[in-house]
């Protein structure tokens, strides 16, 4: 019993962290129909900075900060942003597969230097020397884990409300109108090379949270996990759940980290010894599958976004 | 120096061909096709099923033709890819892009397409395994051109240079005097406009798909040649290929073809500053340095 409610808040806390991740993506590609190909970097920089600066001295690489915790996940936040900024403000005037192609570029330069920078990250043996906040006080078992869905939780909701709110605001309205037709907004006044640019950063930033979450669960990261497999996930689970909702969005996390782990258990138990080897390759299959069958049968996803009308032309309302 | 330089300038030529088909399909269909490498290992997987069979059929094709490692059984057989390749590219585009292009969404093609490419990769791991292969076993000796600077060519190596310059000289001839090559070139100048002057366009897109699959497979029957094999050279090469695209100019053919070269020699002399390791980045390094001195490459025009 203890063993399978341990086994529930592992799986929540996972999906949780992914579900942020997705919501950021749904605030670039829902929202703003920004393609991001490289999910992982942004995610990535933001669990390596929060680790990086929130980690006890070691000799084999950087990390001697021991900043407070907040601090440091704040510091994941705004490092993942600055990289989105950097790669935004290169790409998002061009042509709208320039960013595919520059995000794509990242993710693998990003994998690329964690794995042979070893005296910044620890290499391809990962990072390590972080302590998981308040470990003193909660331990090490179920208590902390269950501690620490809770913050994971409650970053959910805040994100989910943040991104709620936006999307009724103005500036959602503003983003909508860029990517439905950029031209027309830019007739209005309005500047949407700018506003692609936030939406962006702000998408990444939550990325970068997502990420800084993820490493200090494990209190570990490696470049194992930044590989580009992680960006495809949660796409699918976005493209799954329903570009442009949010609620969407997070029951997408649910569902495809469900099948993903139940595909990956389900291969090792039932599958030959010998076919071992290829459970990832018959995965990463099924994950193409589920994208490219999303795309063509259902393209609005499970959870189709609401189109609004946010002001009624009827005065008095 | 001078060996990077020659490594680069054969890395450049597997470069170009393969991004020649990408510029081509990215200006007409408007996308970033992320499975466009696949093609390449499609082609070099293709070529090395009949390259065995014709060798169990006939053992005097399996000779060498000396002092290279190609064999007469590869040769027919890489004609033999370039029609498999080409013709997957039309199925690929039957199945999905035309369907989700209809659909409307450029961006969702470029989904559709990293879809594609993960089944497709994977496809290929299942059916082949993971591990690489090589279409000779025998070692192919380099020949010392020159012993100060020290410069060592593979005889494989300069007919892989000397096919490709071929090869890029035939489609130069076939675009620039067959009314095919004009109808193709006005097609990706301005296709709707095209279609008003009678060139039919659905059937210049399934051109488009077999030239640039046909030219994938050679590219990637070239690396293999080259390196090796494996289910995963796609994953490595889609980068470089898409940075040779950019370096041209998309839309650009022959900004491509020279793309393909830039990326292979900086790729190829950045290992002489940069640990090895690292080599993976240079492509999205020279990716950035094009977006941020020449945005639209080298012969590519501004476009929306």
């Amino acid at each position: 019993m203890i063993g399978v409610l341990s086994y529930l808040v592992f799986f929540a806390t996972l999906a949780s962290i992914l579900a942020i991740a997705v919501l950021g993506l749904n605030l670039q590609w829902g929202n703003t129909g920004l393609f991001n190909g490289g999910v992982a970097a942004f995610f990535g920089a933001g669990a390596y900075v929060t680790l990086i600066l929130g980690g006890q001295p070691q000799d084999e690489h950087l990390g001697d900060f021991a900043l407070p915790y907040l601090l440091a996940l704040a510091g994941g936040i705004a490092a993942a942003a600055l990289l989105a900024w950097i790669v935004g403000r290169l790409t998002l005037k061009l042509r709208h597969d320039y960013l595919a192609i520059a995000t794509f570029g990242v993710a693998v330069a990003f994998e690329n230097v964690m794995r042979n920078a070893e005296w910044l990250t620890g290499g391809a043996k990962g990072l390590r020397g972080f302590e998981r906040p308040l470990r003193d006080l909660l331990g090490d078992g179920l208590t902390y884990n269950i501690a620490f869905l809770t913050v994971v939780l409650v970053a959910l909701v805040l994100v989910y409300g943040v991104l709620q709110r936006l999307a009724a605001s103005p500036f959602g309205r503003l983003l909508r109108a860029i990517r439905e037709d950029e031209d027309a907004a830019r007739s209005l006044g309005k500047m949407p090379a700018r506003i692609r640019l936030t939406a962006f950063v702000t998408g990444s930033g939550i990325m970068g949270l997502a990420g800084g979450l993820y490493g200090s669960f494990y209190a570990f990261v490696s470049p194992q996990d930044v590989l580009p497999t992680l960006t495809f996930q949660i796409w699918a689970m976005l493209i799954v759940g329903g570009a442009g909702n949010n609620r969407g969005a997070i029951a997408g996390a649910f569902l495809i980290w469900g099948a993903w782990t139940a595909s990956g258990w389900a291969l090792s138990r039932f599958a030959p010894v010998e076919a071992q080897l290829y459970t990832g390759s018959i995965q990463f299959i099924l994950i193409g599958l589920v994208i490219v069958g999303m795309l063509l049968w259902r393209p609005q996803g499970l959870f189709p976004e609401r189109l609004v009308v946010s002001q009624s032309g009827k005065p008095g309302h | 120096m001078i060996q990077s330089l020659a490594d680069g300038i054969l890395v450049g030529a597997v470069l170009s061909l393969g991004a020649i088909g990408l510029t081509m399909v990215m200006h007409m269909l408007r996308f970033a096709n992320f499975a466009h490498a696949e093609l390449l290992t499609i082609g070099a997987y293709a070529a090395l099923v009949f390259d065995r069979v014709f060798q169990g059929v006939n053992a005097t094709l399996g000779v060498k033709l000396a002092p290279l490692t190609l064999t007469g059984s590869l040769v027919v057989a890489m004609v033999i890819a370039m029609a498999i390749t080409g013709a997957s590219a039309v199925l690929i585009d039957r199945l999905v892009f035309r369907r989700v292009r209809e659909k409307g969404g450029e961006l969702s093609m470029v989904f559709a397409s990293f879809g594609v490419a993960l089944i497709v990769r994977n496809v290929i791991g299942l059916i082949f395994g993971l591990h690489t292969e090589l279409y000779s076993k025998g070692i192919a000796f380099a020949v010392v051109v020159s012993r100060d600077p020290l410069l060592l060519i593979k005889p494989d190596q300069v007919f892989v240079l000397a096919a490709t310059l071929v090869i890029m000289l035939v489609l130069h001839l076939v675009l620039s005097r067959t009314t095919l090559g004009y109808a193709l070139r006005a097609v990706a100048e301005n296709p709707s406009l095209a279609q008003v002057n009678g060139i039919p366009l659905k059937r210049m897109i399934v051109l488009i798909w077999v030239i640039g699959g046909g030219l994938a497979a050679v590219a990637g029957i070239f690396y293999g040649l080259t390196n090796h094999l494996s289910p995963v050279m796609g994953r490595d090469l889609v980068l470089p290929i898409f940075a040779a695209a950019i370096v041209g100019g998309i839309g650009s053919i022959y900004g491509a073809a020279l793309g393909g070269m830039i990326v292979g020699i900086a790729s190829s002399l950045a290992l002489l500053i940069l640990p090895s390791g690292y080599s993976p980045s240079v492509p999205f390094l020279i990716i950035l340095a094009v977006l941020l001195v020449r945005p639209n490459g080298l012969f590519g025009e501004v476009r929306a």
